[in-house]
């Protein structure tokens, strides 16, 4: 007797002009969400931003950097963090007068709802087991004291000389209390650029700190599915100097992470890959082909430290010394699991306006519009969700609070509001920016763990994720993206249509 | 203003037809204003660029003065500008440009 690999897909029924009126695929939910943030302080020298100021800058600055270095309880109880990992809600932000390093989180715990804070040991000792190549060693004194702190097996160990020798052969130093190295990346070839050290180190901690928030999705979240499918939406680019970016984090996060039952691969599309993934994802669920897929990244290491200049000058802590790893679980409708509105996912297209409001109102009035709502009728927009403590001293602004304004001023536009309920407008359906700076994570999805939450046991009906991404940084074009993805409340059809699958909504 | 701007722009002046150039600015606050409108009429405040020590006195006006979005289509500007008016600090930019006006007197 064989079983039908691909049973067919439930199906329910919409209404309206939209793509997916008619019968339609089978209803997506996202199940939960995780995010890590690894505390990592003595990786910060190696941000691309101080990896090139601190030599010019010389020992003075060094040692100022280093004075700014938060320790691991201070970035637990830093109230962003605690927003990041579910603990604190957004909008008890604005209770909290800024700079919020000044007001550390009495009692904060290092986990939460939405994930966890993990400390440089930690961390280290998931560097040592995502190293596949061995090419990460860590001295024989440091080595034994990470394997005590974390119990992890045992880690690879070497002389002080042999330290010292991979670090004069291109070697990146890793460090963790003080200036002197507690271990080193080797290069993974004598000549290749793309397997440098220094290119290396950026990909492991992707990978650890990918595995990490993946390793704690799996065991937190109930789910009677095996993950079939790993998508990876970080922005680190793995390969060899054939192929450059040639890619498969996800694979490789998910061999880390235990899972043996998944496949994958990535999505590149600057910041906006992780909502890019939830597309994919979502179709590859509904169209029945699988039942669990992951989307899932890793931090950057490069943006460590990325605006240190500014935080140094305003005389705040280094508040980018944590690398961020996220995991969304998506999977067949649960019946009490937020929806994913597949109908509803704006892509800018390559023909459309860039400017802010046009980009704006392809990503938020047009896909509302067609299912016949209004901007007012999403309770929260999720857009990049940068922390302003941090871009704010280095002169890049509030970007959350400018996207709101954008937001605002096109419900202003279709007269949903009075221009002078714009501010209003702006506080009640945004929020304050807490994510670290690390691109991709910021992109509307730290949103997630509060939208789950408050889409499933909370009083939020719809959620807009909204996220863009710089293409134009590469050079190879100089148009920007953008993508949005809109989350309902799993039983809102059936509440406001007074029947099962009412449908009338579309 | 990056210093390769500054450099296309001399170029284009000194190509000739100065007379029918004006400049429109898009520039999103009243300090970005500011810098860009010297820098076409006094030449560059920050002494970095080709534009240092040259002042081009180019005519300057900005995309959201009166006198501008009433020279344009109305379909025209609620597409390519809309609710941006709303969005932007336009007191403060009108604020820069009629410093700068008189200041230089452009």
């Amino acid at each position: 007797m064989t079983t039908d690999p691909f049973p067919p897909a439930e199906t329910y029924t919409v209404t309206g002009t939209g793509p997916a009126a008619g019968r339609g695929p089978a209803r997506v939910v996202i199940r939960g969400v995780r995010f890590i943030l690894a505390h990592v302080p003595g990786l910060v020298a190696a941000g691309s931003k101080p990896r090139r100021e601190l030599p010019a800058g010389g020992a003075a600055l060094r040692a100022e950097l280093r004075s700014r270095l938060r320790s691991f309880a201070l970035a637990v109880a830093y109230p962003p963090h605690q927003v990041m990992i579910g603990s604190l809600a957004p909008e008890a932000l604005r209770e909290i007068a800024r700079p919020w390093h000044r007001h550390p989180i009495a009692g904060a715990r290092p986990r939460g709802p939405g994930g966890a804070i993990v400390d440089q040991m930690t961390f280290y000792a998931w560097l040592a087991r995502a190293d596949a190549a061995n090419l990460v060693r860590f001295t024989e004194d440091f080595a034994a004291r990470l394997a005590d702190a974390t119990g992890a097996g045992p880690i690879p160990a070497a002389s002080a000389q042999q330290i010292a020798r991979t670090l004069e052969d291109r070697g990146e130093p890793l460090f963790h209390e003080d200036e002197r190295p507690v271990g080193a990346v080797a290069a993974g070839h004598e000549q290749d650029e793309a397997l440098s050290a220094t290119v290396l180190l950026e990909n492991l901690a992707a990978k650890a700190t990918g595995a990490l928030a993946l390793r704690r999705l799996l065991d937190e979240v109930d789910d009677p599915d095996p993950v079939e499918y790993l998508l990876g939406c970080g922005e680190e680019a793995v390969g060899d100097r054939y192929q450059r970016g040639g890619g498969n984090l996800a694979k490789a996060i998910g061999e880390l992470a235990g899972v043996r039952t998944a496949g994958g691969a990535d999505v590149k599309a600057f910041c906006a890959a992780p909502l890019h993934g939830l597309l994919m994802a979502g179709a590859l669920v509904a169209s029945g082909r699988y039942r669990r897929v992951v989307v899932v990244a890793g931090g950057s290491l490069a943006k460590l430290g990325m605006k240190f200049r500014g935080h140094l000058a305003a005389g705040y802590p280094v508040l980018e010394d944590v690398l961020a790893g996220v995991a969304i679980d998506v999977g067949r409708d649960d019946g009490h699991s937020p929806i994913l509105r597949l109908d509803a996912a704006a892509v800018h297209r390559v023909g459309d306006g860039t400017a802010p409001h046009q980009m704006a109102r392809v990503l938020t009035v047009e896909p509302l519009r067609a299912l016949g709502l209004r901007l007012s009728d999403i309770d929260r927009y999720a857009v990049e969700l940068h922390n302003p403590d941090i871009t704010e001293p280095a002169g890049s602004g509030n970007v959350p609070a400018a996207n709101y304004q954008v937001i605002a001023a096109l419900a202003a536009q279709a007269g949903e509001i009075a221009r002078s309920e714009m501010p209003a407008f702006a506080e009640a359906h945004g929020m304050p920016g807490y994510s670290p700076t690390q691109g991709h994570i910021a992109s509307a999805i730290p949103y997630l763990p509060h939208a789950v939450a408050g889409l499933t046991d909370g009083a939020l009906r719809r959620v807009q994720l909204v996220a863009k991404g710089s293409l134009f940084l590469g050079r190879m074009t100089a148009m920007g993206d953008g993508i949005s993805m809109l989350m309902e409340r799993n039983t809102l059809r059936t509440a406001e249509r007074g029947g099962p699958d009412g449908g009338a909504q579309g | 203003m990056d210093l390769e701007e500054q450099g296309a722009i001399q170029r284009l002046v000194e190509s000739g037809q100065r007379d029918r150039m004006v400049v429109v600015l898009g520039t999103p606050t009243a300090g970005s204003t500011r810098m860009v409108a010297l820098t076409l009429t006094q030449g560059d405040p920050s002494y970095a660029g080709p534009l240092a020590g040259v002042p081009l006195g180019l005519p300057v006006y900005h995309i959201l003065e009166d006198e501008v979005k009433a020279a344009i289509a109305a379909e025209v500007y609620e597409e390519e500008i809309g609710p941006l008016e709303f969005v932007l600090d336009k007191p403060g930019i009108m604020e820069a440009l009629r410093q700068t006006r008189a200041g230089s007197g452009v």
